[in-house]
């Protein structure tokens, strides 16, 4: 073999289905061996079907074909050509060029040959199969390293700490998928007290999607710290990333600031999926409207606003979870998981609750296919009792400014102490709930049952007027109760968002022009508290109403003293 | 917690009719009560007894109802009478003034007993 080889000019031509990688000649080492360019053939080159349908060698000077790949072997001075085929696929030619000594090749050389193009066929075929996977190995390593740089980015820049506030647990969780998307969560502390929550998701993966994510980082971060609020926070973000922002990328993105010492949680939505509130009648969904950041410049962001009570918890997550799919190709769904927060009774923790329901949902074999990430702020039940105490005289006016958190405990002379807060949603039939929440509440009180079913009756009417009137019975608006006592007197603060309109005196109606049919018969909410309690104290500023109800625990009942 | 719905059932006896009501009176039994009072009236009864024995609520709009039926009453020469109020009912009944238009009952018995002592007197 090697002495036939030294007598022939010999190269290869690439296998034609594989023009993208194009087998190179073998190095040659002699100087003799003319180098001949890699020849490309083109699949639809009538030649290959020629090469396929004549095993064994051709003469290339007498082959007559209008084929590209012919023409340029007769440029290369290729006089003899064998086509090597493995399994009926042409993966390479042997061709030569004149014999050295002139002469043509003689019926031996081109037995011998064929016989080689017998061997060389496979060989070739497996050569080929070999840098194929070398090369799809090396393409898989690049996406890998690919994947690292993500995961790195991202874990780099997810928070290594959760905040501790007392009277509050946070739990954060990420599992990225094995194609790393581009799910991020944030937690901002400012000097008064103050926890911002951030949550979002970029819609790319992998490396792009994980630079935006940490542009976006960021950029809120700082915009954060100069403006107060989330709608407003969004809105600067917004528009400085979408200059840089690349076509088809966007971010979803909920911003939400806690106010840990009131409960208050302010809240503005990029286009990210609805955050659950679980409280005492139920589980809301916490809705405000907002394009996703970086599609266009100049949006404005709702803003809205929930008070969180003692037992409330709230679930910021992504579309990872909801979009889980099962092994009968189900998903999981935004029903289900609103379900299941509403069913979480409490002591397990809220994310290791839902995370062992999907688990139980996707079955053991689940391939993750996006990222999961959810965070989940829960308020002590009775926890943050005496805080919201020594609080109280600032929350009863909702007017005056939030004090530091340090302010916690600098009051020690208030005499109130909280016994119980709520945020009911304001839906007909909820003042009944109030009047049990607050009843309930208020047992270890022992007040007589006149005193306690008068107070029950006010709390209902001063409810349903704060539902009706306040917030125009919108479900997703709530009332919120606070409900506190002293040595000698309760207090149910019952406030609404309805302060723009004004909560006209309560007058005495006059029963015998009702009676007439001269006024309408409707009328005796407010004149009925008045009645039943012992005082009674109107506030309003620009977005709230609030009626406070106190009732004497010791002595005769205002009510008792009119009837 | 939703509203719960009233029912209404009407008994007529000689001279006065009777409508027992159970469960709350809120704005969801405004249909419920009209029809009843309808019913009452239909017999041309002097007197219909509100029999509230089975209501365990009664809110604003719900005595706005009943001043309603007040007046309804009063426009045709009907007395509205009431019974079975809790305590604390008959307490909003006497601060709304109420009890000055329509006699109030501990219960059934001593409503007819009651009504037949006025009707004798009348």
């Amino acid at each position: 073999m090697a002495t036939l080889r030294q007598r022939f000019q010999q190269f290869w031509i690439g296998w034609p289905k594989r023009q993208a990688k194009v087998i190179p000649t073998p190095q040659e080492t002699r100087s003799e061996q003319m180098v001949v360019p890699p020849l490309d053939i083109a699949p639809n080159d009538p030649i290959v079907a020629y090469f396929l349908s004549s095993p064994g060698p051709v003469e290339v000077d007498k082959l007559h074909l209008d084929s590209p790949a012919l023409q340029a072997m007769k440029v290369a001075g290729v006089k003899l050509t064998i086509p090597l085929v493995s399994q009926g696929e042409l993966v390479g030619l042997l061709n030569l060029g004149s014999r050295l000594s002139e002469q043509d090749y003689s019926a031996d050389d081109r037995g011998l040959l064929n016989t080689l193009a017998t061997q060389a066929g496979p060989a070739v075929r497996v050569a080929q199969l070999v840098r194929e996977h070398q090369s799809q190995a090396r393409e898989r390593e690049r996406i890998e390293q690919e994947l690292r740089v993500a995961r790195l980015i991202q874990h780099t820049l997810l928070p290594k700490d959760l905040p501790a506030l007392p009277g509050w647990q946070l739990a954060a969780y990420y599992q990225a998928a094995r194609e790393v998307g581009g799910d991020f969560y944030d937690f901002l502390y400012f000097e008064d007290g103050r926890l911002g929550i951030v949550i979002g998701d970029v819609t790319d993966k992998g490396i792009p999607a994980a630079l935006m994510m940490a542009s976006t980082r960021s950029v809120l971060r700082a915009v954060a710290q100069r403006l107060i609020t989330p709608g407003k926070v969004l809105e600067r973000v917004n528009d400085s990333l979408c200059p840089d922002t690349p076509p088809n990328m966007f971010v979803t993105c909920l911003y939400a600031v806690l106010d840990p010492s009131s409960g208050r949680l302010q809240y503005a939505n990029a286009g990210h999926d609805l955050p659950y509130w679980r409280h005492s009648a139920g589980v809301s969904e916490l809705r405000a409207t907002g394009m996703p950041l970086g599609l266009m410049p100049g949006m404005k962001y709702e803003e809205k606003e929930v008070m969180l009570a003692p037992g409330d918890s709230v679930l910021f997550y992504s579309d990872g979870i909801v979009e889980a799919h099962n092994s009968r190709r189900k998903m999981f769904g935004f029903p289900r998981l609103m379900k299941l927060v509403g069913e979480h009774a409490g002591g397990m923790d809220l994310k290791d609750f839902l995370l062992d329901q999907l688990a139980m949902f996707t079955g053991p074999d689940w391939e993750q296919e996006d990222d999961v990430t959810l965070v989940t702020l829960q308020r002590s039940e009775g926890y943050g009792v005496s805080e919201i105490a020594t609080r109280s005289t600032t929350r009863a006016d909702e007017s005056t400014p939030t004090p530091p958190s340090d302010a916690i405990n600098r009051v020690p002379t208030d005499p109130w102490r909280a016994l119980g807060e709520w945020r009911l949603p304001s839906e007909a039939g909820n003042e009944r709930q109030a009047m049990k929440l607050v009843a309930d509440a208020i047992q270890v009180l022992n007040m007589p049952t006149k005193q306690l079913e008068e107070l029950k009756t006010a709390v209902a009417e001063a409810t349903m007027n704060a539902m009706e009137h306040g917030n125009h019975y919108q479900p997703e608006v709530p009332v919120s109760i606070l409900l506190r006592c002293s040595e000698t007197a309760v207090s149910v603060s019952i406030s609404d968002q309805g302060g723009s309109q004004p909560i006209p005196d309560p007058e005495a109606p006059d029963l015998e022009a009702k009676l007439a049919e001269l006024q309408s018969p409707r009328g005796w909410g407010l004149f009925l508290i008045k009645n039943l309690v012992d005082e009674m104290h109107i506030t309003s500023d620009e977005t709230h109403h609030t009626i406070e109800l106190i009732v004497n625990l010791k002595g005769e009942s205002h009510a008792s003293k009119n009837s | 917690m939703p509203a719960r719905t009233l029912e209404a059932h009407v008994r007529h006896q000689p001279a006065i009719a009777i409508i027992d009501l159970h469960g709350e009176v809120n704005a969801l039994a405004e249909n419920v009560l009209n029809t009843a009072y309808v019913d009452a009236e239909s017999q041309e009864s002097a007197a219909i007894l509100l029999n509230f024995s089975g209501v365990d609520y009664i809110n604003s709009t719900g005595i706005a109802l009943i001043v309603s039926l007040l007046a309804r009453a009063r426009k045709s020469h009907r007395r509205l009478l009431a019974c079975g109020l809790s305590d604390h009912y008959v307490e909003i009944f006497q601060i709304t003034r109420l009890v000055d238009f329509m006699s109030v009952f501990p219960d059934e018995t001593s409503a007819l007993a009651g009504w037949s002592v006025t009707a004798a007197n009348e």
